[in-house]
């Protein structure tokens, strides 16, 4: 699926909170980049700043978080039509600062929903209780596509329909908590692709289902991917998920970006004790519950994000620590083989 | 819908016979009627008291009979020919003096509370969006002195400014010439002249109040997750806040419309004593003091039978904003 041409490119990205307790760094130095039709698995405990890049992403840190520095840039294609797209391989690529847009400004407004879409976390808190999905699905069609009222309602249902909702004729003019939790995650995902975005952000879209639904949002997604091609940034706590869904992946700790590699590297040769830790505490079929309980959960818990530990942020709770080394020097961002990076004093070179 | 209006107005009937019935019971607490005290003051001042007359009177009023004999009396008539009695101190049939200030009355209110909100919303929506800026403090400061001073000393402080500084004359909701003359488009728009001022004032102790509770729902509703998405649409800020979390944090405005339009009415009593308004409370009051009990029995049925169509219009307001009430009805 992936194509050689640059979608997001993340550097350096620093989102904090300025709460009055003192300021949470909730991501704190994040590179990476997403190219077309990847799908990038960002995976870490959570607290870790998953949902906090995504929402730089998109300029829709709330307040009293703030961008600090850093820089997010989109490379858009400017001839997107779709009877188009790929007959004409010179496409123009626009290249745009998202951080130095006006988040609530009309160029902002555009990006969103267009080139970058959410499916957010919990689907029923995420869709207004008084209006229908139909209502709130064709609003993102009016507002992007300038198509009157009956022709949105007419792709509304089209996109029901895309995504598996049965019957959506009928069903189009639902509310959500007339539906089950499985059909409201649909109905956001027909909103999210409704406009044919390039990126698709899940934010950990069946955290709130259950293990059959999740199953078949996660079969949907893939199937909508391999007919839409766009990209989609997986965000999960569950190493499972990944495997099945994504080819590249990043492993955050403490906002920042500890390891970047393919799915594969990541289950067969992961370098940062961070993702081996990660790895240990899966279960496994046919492993002995002391065993099993003993690796469970890594040692340790998350330090308080108002005071990120000097050093290497993971020392704490690691096992291959270095005394005088990992606790002191702040470990850099190496790229050990063609495309696998990890932040770690181990494989300083 | 049809049917969840249809099923609320048929659980308004038993509460209605229930109001007339506690309201004219409350009317015969006191010892005495209006006739007993009318021939003792008629005796004091030195003048004949025509026995025949009184016995007459009290036979055509139904006094001296049981109460529930009354009571039947009053409400048949009331269903059955519209009347709602006969008003002893003013002698003139109840149904001639209630229905012009019972619809002042409710113009006030209502006027009143488009008033209100047409500050508070508004308001309370930018003190939200803008929590703790200056202009944010400014209005809690405001809403603090409008909750604080009481409304009379509020209505007070105006007519003192409007007479002095801008020469309105807010005594009364008419010019002087209007005041008896049958209704004309003339008299409509002298009315209006007259209603903001008092409006206004009752506005003002409401305003406050309700501005605090748009800002404190909106602050709620601001991060909500569904609100997040609607951003994340593309929907610009104006255009979403207005759509999502605004309606929702309004839904407590129209279910409790009914409960205010009741409270409002309340506070235009005092007003319009103090500004000496041609609406019902007044009246009310002095039918009140003389035991005028048929006067001051409808008064008393009309504006409970108001608090009830009030929580009517709330209910179907709110079944109409929120469409989760609609359905499940
Ligand atoms: N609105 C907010 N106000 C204050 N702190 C926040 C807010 N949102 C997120 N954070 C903080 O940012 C950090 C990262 O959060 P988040 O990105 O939501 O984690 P996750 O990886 O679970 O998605 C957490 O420590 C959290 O406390
Ligand atoms: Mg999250």
């Amino acid at each position: 699926m992936k194509q050689d041409q640059l979608l997001i490119s993340v550097k350096d990205l620093r989102t904090y909170f300025f709460l009055d307790e003192g300021t949470v760094r909730a991501v704190d130095g994040v590179d990476f980049n997403i190219w077309y039709g990847q799908t990038l698995g960002v995976v870490g405990e959570s607290g870790c700043g998953k949902s906090v890049t995504a929402r730089s992403i998109l300029r829709i840190v709330p307040r009293p978080g703030r961008i600090v520095s850093g820089e997010i840039t989109l490379y858009r294609k400017c001839d997107r039509s779709p009877s188009l797209r790929g007959e004409n391989p010179s496409q123009q690529i626009e290249e745009i600062k998202l951080t130095d847009l006006d988040p609530t400004g009309r160029e902002m407004c555009s990006i969103r929903g267009t080139e970058i879409a959410l499916v957010p976390q919990e689907p029923m808190a995420s869709l207004s209780p008084v209006h229908s999905i139909g209502n709130q699905i064709a609003e993102v069609i009016m507002l992007h596509q300038r198509v009157d009222k009956h022709t949105a309602r007419a792709r509304t249902i089209e996109m029901l329909e895309l995504v598996g909702f049965p019957k959506p004729k009928e069903r189009v003019d639902s509310l959500p908590h007339q539906l089950s939790g499985g059909l409201r995650q649909r109905a956001v995902i027909a909103m999210a692709l409704c406009c044919h975005p390039s990126l698709l952000i899940a934010d950990e879209p069946t955290t709130a289902l259950d293990v059959t639904t999740e199953a078949q949002i996660l079969r949907l997604l893939r199937n909508l991917q391999s007919e839409l091609g766009m990209a989609i940034m997986y965000i999960t706590h569950n190493l499972g998920v990944v495997a099945q869904m994504c080819e590249d992946v990043i492993v955050m700790y403490m906002g920042r970006v500890v390891e970047e590699t393919s799915v594969d590297a990541l289950f067969h040769s992961p370098l940062h004790p961070y993702t081996q830790a990660l790895l240990r505490s899966i279960p496994r079929l046919g492993q002995k519950t002391r065993e099993r309980r003993r690796l469970e959960s890594i040692r340790g818990t998350v330090p308080d994000p108002y005071a990120i530990p000097k050093g290497c942020s993971f020392h704490p709770r690691c096992h291959q620590r270095i005394r005088g080394v990992c606790d002191q020097q702040e470990p850099p961002y190496v790229e050990v083989e063609p495309g696998h990076k990890v932040r770690c004093l181990l494989y300083q070179p | 819908m049809f049917a969840y209006i249809v099923r609320r107005v048929l659980i308004m009937i038993p509460t209605l016979i229930l109001i007339s019935i506690v309201s004219f019971t409350a009317l015969q607490l006191p010892p005495g009627d209006y006739l007993t005290s009318y021939a003792a003051q008629l005796r004091t001042m030195g003048e004949q008291v025509d026995e025949e007359a009184l016995n007459s009177l009290r036979e055509r009023y139904g006094m001296g009979q049981p109460i529930y004999v009354q009571y039947w009396k009053w409400v048949s008539g009331i269903i059955t020919r519209g009347d709602w009695g006969q008003s002893m101190e003013w002698q003139k049939p109840v149904k001639e003096l209630i229905w012009e200030r019972l619809g002042l009355t409710v113009a006030l209110a209502v006027f009143s509370l488009l008033i209100s909100w047409g500050i508070a919303i508004p308001m309370g929506v930018y003190s939200a969006t803008h929590q703790y800026s200056i202009p944010d403090y400014l209005m809690s400061a405001f809403s603090f002195l409008g909750v604080g001073v009481p409304a009379f000393l509020w209505a007070l402080i105006i007519m003192y400014f409007a007479q002095t500084k801008l020469g309105i004359n807010v005594g009364g909701l008419f010019s002087e010439k209007y005041i008896n003359a049958p209704w004309t488009w003339d008299k409509f728009v002298d009315m209006l002249k007259h209603l903001w001022i008092p409006g206004l004032i009752v506005a003002i102790e409401n305003t406050a109040g309700e501005l605090r509770t748009t800002r404190a729902n909106l602050l709620d509703e601001l991060n909500k997750p569904y609100v997040e998405l609607a951003r994340a649409k593309g929907l610009s800020e104006r255009k979403l806040l207005w759509k999502y979390p605004v309606r929702v944090a309004m839904n407590p405005f129209f279910s409790t419309v009914g409960w205010s339009l009741a409270n409002r009415i309340s506070s235009i009593t005092l007003m319009s004593i103090v500004l000496s308004l041609q609406t019902t409370g007044p009246m009310q009051l002095r039918a009140l003091m003389s035991q005028d009990m048929y006067l001051a029995g409808s008064f008393l049925l009309l504006l409970s039978a108001l608090t009830v169509v009030g929580t009517l219009i709330s209910d179907i307001l709110l079944a109409w904003v929120d469409p989760r009430i609609r359905l499940e009805a």
